[in-house]
């Protein structure tokens, strides 16, 4: 199977501080790649390379899209990629969606964007879109304000916006960290059932490895700006390769686990990572040693299975 | 809405009831009077000055005076000027035109070159054109408006020879182009200062604004950069931008009242300057009453177009 999307060594660097620094990975069509990591790790970063919505950032590497290079298309091109064949929705759906603008023509507007249509029929269609995402009394809904609107029902509104033309390729920047628990649920079925009817490939960015248990069909883990391990979803929980996996798996507390024990934790932050030459997880590593100071290489551990650690094999 | 906007409106009465007061009262405390200058005048005697004074209501207690005056105003009468004697209504109001053309012309003007300016400043931040921007604009902030009046009756009047120095037309009327010309020099000169500051307000706003989530979101949706720039944008600064240009209105009023006078341009703010010289204080207080209405409707419809403009702020206050 092509892949719909396959991203080469991409770097962004913002001024000297490299964010993302050789990243490669690739999306099939309908697939749900989940890119995990801590604050900081670069998976934003990442999305929004891939969008090119970074100013004042410089990338490298490229990134191929249904043959084309996103890095090097140029910006009318790029716009129509935008929202038309690749949609993002984001963390916060109360700041993402413009305060003075009626929930019904943000979403309008992104149909009228690339599709030569009349203001009624985009209309009728977010309606159709608004009931597809579970907005109840979607009539009334599509006049609201965002502030008259849940949370969760603005992250709705943003999928509505986002899925509005079809596209083949979804960035959910932390879609549910903003909401409360229980919508976090409902919306990440929302978008597994969409991503399922449509064949829309997902990827989802989080930090919560909870999310992407139940969505993603792989998993990418990213440190400090480099993916370290990546290993379809079941084998990634069942047997982590690389330490800092098993240290973020050993770090989620167990409803078993006693009140009084400590939580599990890995020592130090991941800002130590920028000056670390060789492997960047190394300064927190329980496992380190001098081969460590030599950058390990993303390498086959199993079928599928990859990992960037000296004493994973 | 309605009780919001009732609420405004009481305010608004009660900020006119303290202007007249105030107004008032500093004018009758300030030295001399309309009857200062004869006291020098070895012709008239301090009968003459005693029975004039009476006839003007003069000699009777401030307060007094001003109800008698408040009372005119509300039921109409705004009463006559002391030197000449016409009804103060008449002489303000056929001024009124000309102010309102002159306040008029350089708001415009400020809002669109202003508006612009500050969009491609915040756009284009720290290139050439933004400092250029900024330059120009502390420039204007920073020096008086009648020292640019001088400048440009200088330069282009009296060196160049391109436009008039003074006056609203060419004697005998003249055309639409005439008094176009007439415009030009003092509308540029009240609008400098103007433009200068919606051009800061407006760079700082959409600096502000275009940092913001939902441009982000705009601009992964694929709408096109001058869509992303006024649609999202400039519509987000819309709601600070109104309330500048409601807190604007006294110093255009005032601005509007210096530039009449260098140029000599016959509305109310020369009036007011001529009408203060000679302590005329029916002509004074009608003049300051309505500059007073001008500034306090004026930010009440900028209230209500905020209110219109972000729904937000429609229900803190309901």
């Amino acid at each position: 199977m092509t892949a719909l999307l396959e991203v080469r060594d991409l770097r962004v660097a913002f001024g000297a501080a490299a964010a993302v620094d050789g990243v490669s990975f690739t999306v099939a069509p309908g697939e749900t790649l989940g890119l995990v990591g801590e604050s900081g790790c670069g998976k934003s970063t990442t999305a929004l390379a891939l969008m090119r919505l970074l100013h004042g950032a410089v990338t490298g590497g490229s990134a191929h899209f249904d043959g084309r290079d996103l890095l090097a298309l140029d910006r009318p091109a790029m716009r129509g990629v935008r929202g038309a064949e690749i949609a993002m929705i984001f963390q916060d759906p109360g700041t993402a969606l413009h305060p003075l603008i009626r929930v019904g023509e943000q979403v309008t507007e992104a149909i009228r964007a690339h599709q030569a249509v009349s203001a009624a029929v985009a209309r009728a269609r977010a309606l159709d879109l608004f009931r597809q995402v579970g907005i109840a009394t979607p009539e009334l809904r599509l006049r609201a304000y965002p502030h008259q609107l849940s949370g969760g029902m603005c992250q709705r509104v943003m999928i509505a916006a986002a899925i509005a033309c079809s596209p083949r390729l979804l960035l959910a920047d932390e879609p549910t960290t903003a909401l409360d628990v229980t919508v976090q649920a409902q919306i990440l079925e929302l978008l597994q059932t969409i991503s399922r009817a449509t064949g829309m490939a997902v990827i989802l960015i989080t930090h919560d490895l909870g999310v992407v248990a139940g969505m993603a069909d792989r998993v990418a883990v990213m440190y400090a700006g480099r993916i370290v391990e990546m290993a379809p979803t079941a084998a990634l929980f069942a047997a982590p390769a690389h330490p800092y996996t098993r240290g973020l798996l050993g770090a989620v507390p167990r409803l078993d686990q006693g009140w009084d024990d400590e939580l599990p934790i890995i020592p130090g932050s991941v800002a130590t990572a920028i000056a670390a030459s060789g492997c960047r997880f190394a300064p927190r590593c329980p496992r380190a040693d001098r081969s460590c100071r030599a950058t390990p290489p993303l390498a086959p551990v199993a079928e599928g299975h990859l990992a960037a650690c000296w004493h994973s094999g | 809405m309605l009780r919001y906007l009732g609420g405004r409106i009481g305010q608004s009465l009660l900020l006119l009831l303290g202007v007249s007061v105030i107004g008032f009262a500093l004018m009758h405390l300030a030295p001399g009077g309309p009857l200062a200058v004869y006291t020098l005048n070895p012709t008239v005697t301090a009968q003459d000055i005693a029975r004039v004074k009476h006839e003007f209501g003069l000699d009777q207690p401030v307060h007094v005076q001003y109800v008698k005056w408040a009372f005119g105003l509300l039921t109409g009468n705004w009463g006559y000027s002391f030197f000449g004697g016409r009804p103060v209504g008449g002489i303000v109001l056929e001024r009124l035109p000309a102010t309102l053309e002159l306040m008029g012309s350089s708001l415009a003007l400020a809002l669109i070159i202003g508006i612009a300016s500050g969009i491609v400043a915040a756009v284009r931040r720290n290139t050439v054109i933004d400092y250029a921007t900024t330059t120009l604009a502390m420039l204007a902030l920073s020096l008086p408006t009648f020292w640019f009046g001088l400048l440009g009756i200088y330069v282009f009047a009296q060196t160049l020879g391109w436009l008039p120095a003074g006056g609203m037309a060419s004697t005998g009327g003249g055309g639409v182009p005439d008094r176009l010309r007439h415009l030009l020099l003092p509308m540029l000169v009240l609008g400098f200062v103007l433009v200068a500051q919606w051009s800061r307000y407006t760079r700082s706003a959409m600096l502000e604004i275009l940092s913001q989530d939902y441009i982000r979101t705009a601009e992964a949706k694929g709408l096109r950069p001058m869509r992303v720039l006024l649609g999202h944008g400039l519509r987000a600064a819309l709601v600070p931008l109104v309330t500048l240009a409601g807190l604007q209105l006294p110093l255009l009023v005032g601005g509007a009242l210096v530039t009449e006078t260098v140029f000599s341009w016959p509305g109310m703010g020369l009036l007011f300057v001529n009408a203060l010289g000679t302590r005329d204080y029916p002509v004074l207080m009608a003049i300051l009453m309505v500059g007073a209405l001008v500034v306090v409707v004026g930010n009440l419809l900028a209230d209500i177009a905020v209110a219109v403009i972000d729904p937000r702020i429609r229900l803190t206050h309901v």
